[in-house]
């Protein structure tokens, strides 16, 4: 793939515009948030290029956005932010991906990595055999006839009242594991197949179940809110999504959308950025049917949490009360919402898509738990399996720049397969075992694509979104345990 | 001649595949989907599941012919290594499917395919070449 090569301008040292002047068509500039060495990077594939084709979509406010992970996707790049007008913009599925809320999740622990490292190897079994994970796995939950309707309604709320995990865990997910809106009836019958075996399981790719620990602590007084008391500290990270039911959802609907587009009078620039307006009944059947798949990621995470906490009470031989495991979050990194953001000095609803990037509301945002009132809400940025994971802290500037979004995570920066070529599995296994990294996976093949060289430094990621101040660094993770699907 | 070549894109995977005829290249794509999913050698050809569409235009027949044969992946996990097309024309193709039910004990799996896309989609009818990227 050629060196992307149109035109940038350097706004500051981590902000890129790419000029609506570009390419006729483009409604609104596009922003790229990098320091030059990642730029370097970005415009090594055309990712650039798919910012400027989200820039032709109707509604469009602000700038189209790219956050620091950015890489080349499928219509929009990944790490791609756009607002829509309510009035005249547009909903996209390829926005949002066919992963609906793929997402990730933290526990904290009562424990330090001294009191685990002995029982290491028998806590990330117990964690392997705990979770179903890997590609054709099937999950333990059988659900009656009609069940999964109640799923697709209630998120996490269904798993809580079926007994995996607590009350408080509702408190300490982003919509409380629960978007309203849904309308079970939108979500195909295929769809709804392919979720019924797979509820409780963790997929492949890039999923994964990790035990870290505090590796650095930025800010005290942030990470004492969440939870976050020392160095060394144990933390339990679940990262997963919608399994085959999200990308029904997401197939159905880009289909219905391209459809759609001719009687709506829209062209873009790339089918899979296919789209109708948000008002329109596909777009809320979409919006509807979205929402179904999210709430099945919230209920699939919080089934997963109460195996790992059992998992890690039975090796630890201790209670949950005495482990701690409270849920310090959970994110949603592929979804559109509607929120309110101040466009011009007055307060207007859009419809937001985030495609691998997180949301990052500030201190005092009435949609952030109790508990995080000062702090601002907890962002969660997983690494890669041999790099360390950040958590960051939602701010004022990202509410005034970003529509409240910020990066997801360390972003790809070289294909599976040319993974597969250099590294064998076998490999990357013994390069984390001897970095003191235990790993467990389904697949070795699967291994090698998910190398740590495959990924951008998250560091450089964070430090950008730190730099650029849509986020806050509050601390690091470094893995000890990883569980790959 | 080669069935299929598999594309490098940073964060997914994507292929070409050949045919002497388009439905031939959509049997090919196929083929090649299941062989990044899996070693389809020790995969036999036990099943068989008839599968027909209906699409307005040909990328379109390609998205939702692929995606099928995931669906079927995902609820029966049955992995496909032979394609027979019984009929294939403007926005319609028919297929008999066969292949195993996924045997842990027999099937090695590789890489999941989440979704084909309509990102660089393409049907080529002089060439009789098609082009797909997935997501992974």
């Amino acid at each position: 793939m050629p060196k992307w090569s149109g035109k940038l301008e350097k706004v500051d040292d981590y902000r890129w515009r790419i000029p609506k002047s570009y390419k006729p068509g483009m409604r609104v500039d596009g922003l790229i948030y990098a320091d030059e060495k990642m730029l370097q990077q970005i415009i090594d594939d055309q990712a650039p290029e798919q910012v400027a084709n989200v820039a032709f979509l109707p509604g469009i406010v602000g700038c189209s956005m790219a956050m620091p992970d950015i890489h080349w996707g499928y219509g929009f790049a990944i790490g791609g932010v756009a607002a829509m007008r309510l009035s005249d913009g547009v909903i996209s599925p390829g926005g949002v991906g066919f992963d609906i809320n793929c997402g990730v999740r933290i526990m904290r622990t009562n424990l330090v990595k001294e009191e685990i490292a002995p029982k290491i190897k028998t806590l990330i079994d117990a964690m392997y055999y705990a979770v179903p994970s890997g590609l054709g796995s099937k999950g333990p939950i059988k659900l009656r006839s009609g069940e999964i309707d109640e799923v697709l309604v209630k998120g996490s709320r269904w798993a809580v009242e079926k007994g995996y995990g607590r009350k408080e865990d509702l408190e300490t997910t982003e919509e409380n594991g629960e978007m309203k809106g849904t309308d079970p009836a939108k979500v195909s019958g295929r769809a709804k197949e392919r979720g019924v075996p797979q509820l409780g399981t963790l997929g492949s790719g890039n999923h994964f179940l990790e035990v870290g620990v505090i590796d650095e602590i930025y800010d005290e007084k942030i990470a004492g809110a969440m939870g976050i008391e020392r160095v060394g500290q144990v933390m339990l990270y679940v990262h997963c999504g919608s399994r085959g039911l999200g990308h029904q959802v997401a197939d159905d609907y880009i289909k219905v959308m391209m459809q759609s587009m001719p009687k709506y009078g829209i062209e873009v620039p790339d089918r899979q950025l296919a789209c109708v307006p948000v008002k329109s009944p596909e777009g809320q059947n979409y919006l509807a049917a979205m929402r179904c798949a999210a709430n099945y990621a919230w209920a699939n995470r919080q089934c997963i949490t109460q195996w790992v906490r059992e998992a890690f009470c039975r090796v630890m031989g201790m209670s949950e009360g005495d482990a701690g495991l409270e849920l310090i979050y959970d994110v949603t990194h592929n979804i559109a919402k509607i929120e309110d953001h101040k466009i011009n000095g007055k307060t207007e609803k859009l419809c937001v898509h985030r495609k691998g990037a997180t949301r990052a509301f500030p201190a005092g945002h009435p949609d952030i738990p109790k508990q995080y009132a000062e702090a601002g809400q907890p962002i969660l940025i997983p690494g890669d399996m041999g790099r360390m994971s950040y958590i960051l802290a939602g701010t004022e500037k990202a509410m005034q720049e970003t529509f409240g979004s910020t990066c997801h995570g360390a972003g790809r920066m070289k294909s599976r397969s040319a993974m597969k070529r250099h590294l064998s599995g076998r490999d990357v296994l013994a390069e984390l075992e001897a970095k003191g990294i235990q790993i467990r996976a389904g697949s070795l093949p699967g291994l090698a694509e998910e190398a740590p060289e495959a990924y951008k430094d998250v560091g450089d990621v964070v430090r950008v979104a730190h730099g650029a101040g849509i986020s806050k660094k509050v601390a690091r993770t470094r893995p000890i345990a990883v569980v790959k699907g | 001649m080669k069935r299929y070549e598999l594309i490098e894109h940073t964060a997914d995977l994507g292929l070409k595949a050949y045919g002497k005829n388009l439905s031939e290249a959509f049997a090919n794509a196929a083929f090649g989907m299941f062989s990044v999913i899996a070693e389809l050698d020790a995969v036999k050809e036990v099943e068989s599941r008839r599968v027909e569409i209906e699409e307005d235009d040909a990328e379109s027949l390609l998205f939702e012919w692929l995606n099928s044969l995931l669906y079927y992946f995902d609820v029966e996990t049955l992995i496909f290594k032979r394609f027979d097309i019984l009929e294939f024309g403007e926005g319609k193709l028919r297929a008999d499917c066969r292949g195993e039910k996924y045997d842990p004990a027999r099937h090695r799996l590789k890489t999941g395919v989440k979704s084909a896309t309509y990102h660089m989609l393409e049907v080529d009818k002089e060439k009789n070449r098609v082009q797909v990227i997935f997501d992974v």
